[in-house]
């Protein structure tokens, strides 16, 4: 691993979203989840910055999104794999009019 | 636990231990905050504390502030106090809550006399309150002795990843070996709120944790507003958070695994019988927070950064670690501790602990964090509601 540092990381094996820990372009990628030290592979459909998520599996709009394999919100449109998430298709379910 | 160095602090005469020495020039209210500086002014190597508030409250908000400025006084981190006022009963009411404590206070009024006669004066006495200071020997310490607070802030999914953790290392090692420390932050614990709830040492503190988390809320959807730019913040947006709940389970992360034995009140001071992970009710805003978290009587405070924030208080050290690797070379003079390694997998989370520990036993012994050192001193109150 040290020689091939993950692209992409994820709390929990099951999150259905995973972090990018640099500039990502699309593709191919490889990471790993933290808790469990698993190595994954995944397919980016779009460039995302440092910090930010990509979709792990497909997401039907109000699906819940799952990271630290807690719910942190869902879907306000559907989702494909490997997409951006972020606030123009994902919202708060506990704060309803938190919404972009 | 690694190897811990001979900590050093400032016995205060109630038998409190603080890290730093200061002499502190705090006005009562804004209208002494002129008067208040001058006298910095004049004696440099004192601080005047500024702030907004101070006049026409009432109840619980006004018992907020005396509780604040009374709690700034006593903080072990000060070894004397010139209190300011602009009229004698509430001036005094301070001082006295400090006094308490058995360190050196003076009040001064300016109604009657006006700033330059109360700026002599107070000048005077609070040289006489330096050169005193400047005699107390640093002698040894315990982490027992020693309060410290987390918070985080422009916070972003690297904060939920690397600093967060680390902080959480950095607490549960802390309560291991006798310590207490306070997390704060009412409403950035939605969606986790059952985790900290599930943690609280026995029913009573548990229904206390949820009453006191269900007002906060309350309070705040009863505005109806849309939060999303303010909870989670445009800042948190821009470094990749989406929710705030989200947002809520990095902040969780840097809590520890400890129980949770005490939930308190803004700038409330906890039992110093009984150490260990304490909830405080608090607003998110870092200046706010930690300004609450330093009149408990807080001496240390830890800080995740995501994207970069620079906050600082006037009498508590606040230690910045970030796991962002932008943020750490971007703003490089604002970080004290570089964990974006842990991202990498380049280190293992006990030993990006063991250098978070190191950081903190050196700033324990007198070495400057980044924003003391920038002279970062936001000292802001927070207000429960309006004014008469």
């Amino acid at each position: 691993m040290a020689n091939n540092p993950p692209q992409f990381l994820l709390h929990h094996d099951g999150d259905s979203v995973a972090v990018a820990v640099d500039d990502l372009q699309p593709g191919t990628l490889n990471g790993a989840s933290v808790k469990e030290g698993t190595l994954h592979t995944a397919v980016l459909n779009q460039a995302i910055p440092l910090g930010h998520k990509f979709a792990l599996k497909d997401h039907a709009a109000g699906e819940a999104i799952i990271k630290y394999g807690i719910q942190v919100g869902l879907a306000s449109q559907p989702i494909k794999k490997g997409d951006y998430v972020h606030t123009h298709n994902m919202r708060s379910y506990r704060w309803e009019a938190s919404r972009a | 636990m690694g190897s811990q160095p001979r900590l050093t602090g400032f016995r205060r005469p109630n038998g409190t231990m603080g890290i730093r020495n200061h002499v502190i020039i705090l006005p009562v209210d804004d209208l002494s905050n002129a008067a208040a500086e001058a006298v910095a002014k004049v004696v440099p190597g004192t601080l005047a504390l500024p702030h907004a508030y101070g006049r026409l409250q009432f109840g619980e908000d006004l018992e907020l502030t005396f509780r604040t400025l009374i709690g700034t006084g006593l903080n072990p981190n000060v070894a004397a106090v010139v209190v300011i006022g602009i009229e004698p009963k509430w001036t005094d009411r301070v001082a006295k809550g400090i006094a308490s404590s058995g360190k050196p206070v003076a009040t001064f009024s300016i109604e009657g006399r006006g700033d330059l006669a109360v700026i002599a004066d107070a000048s005077r006495v609070a040289a006489m309150f330096l050169q005193d200071a400047s005699e107390i020997q640093r002698t040894p310490a315990e982490i027992g002795d020693l309060i410290m607070s987390i918070k985080c802030g422009e916070s972003d999914t690297t904060s939920g990843l690397g600093s967060c953790p680390t902080t959480s290392e950095a607490v549960d090692r802390w309560v291991a070996a006798g310590g207490t420390v306070f997390f704060g932050e009412t409403s950035e614990l939605t969606g986790g709120e059952h985790l900290i709830a599930d943690r609280c040492i026995d029913d009573a503190c548990r229904n206390l944790f949820q009453s006191t988390y269900d007002k906060y809320i309350e309070v705040i959807e009863s505005t109806g507003a849309n939060l999303l730019g303010s909870q989670p913040t445009q800042g948190n947006i821009a470094g990749g958070l989406t929710t705030i709940e989200e947002k809520a389970l990095g902040n969780i992360a840097k809590t520890g695994s400890v129980p949770v034995v005490g939930v308190l009140k803004p700038a409330e001071a906890p039992d110093r019988n009984k150490p260990g992970l304490y909830f405080m009710d608090s607003s998110s805003a870092a200046a706010e927070c930690i300004t609450l978290m330093a009149a408990a009587g807080a001496v240390i405070h830890l800080f995740p950064t995501g994207q970069g924030n620079v906050i600082g208080n006037p009498i508590e050290p606040v230690l910045k670690l970030t796991a962002n690797k932008k943020t750490a070379a971007n703003m490089k003079e604002h970080i004290d501790l570089d964990v974006s390694g842990l991202l990498s997998f380049e280190y293992s989370l006990k030993e990006a602990g063991d250098r978070m520990m190191e950081v903190i036993y050196r700033c324990v012994n007198g070495r400057l964090s980044a924003a003391e050192a920038l002279g970062h001193r936001e000292y802001t109150f927070t207000k429960l509601y309006i004014s008469a």
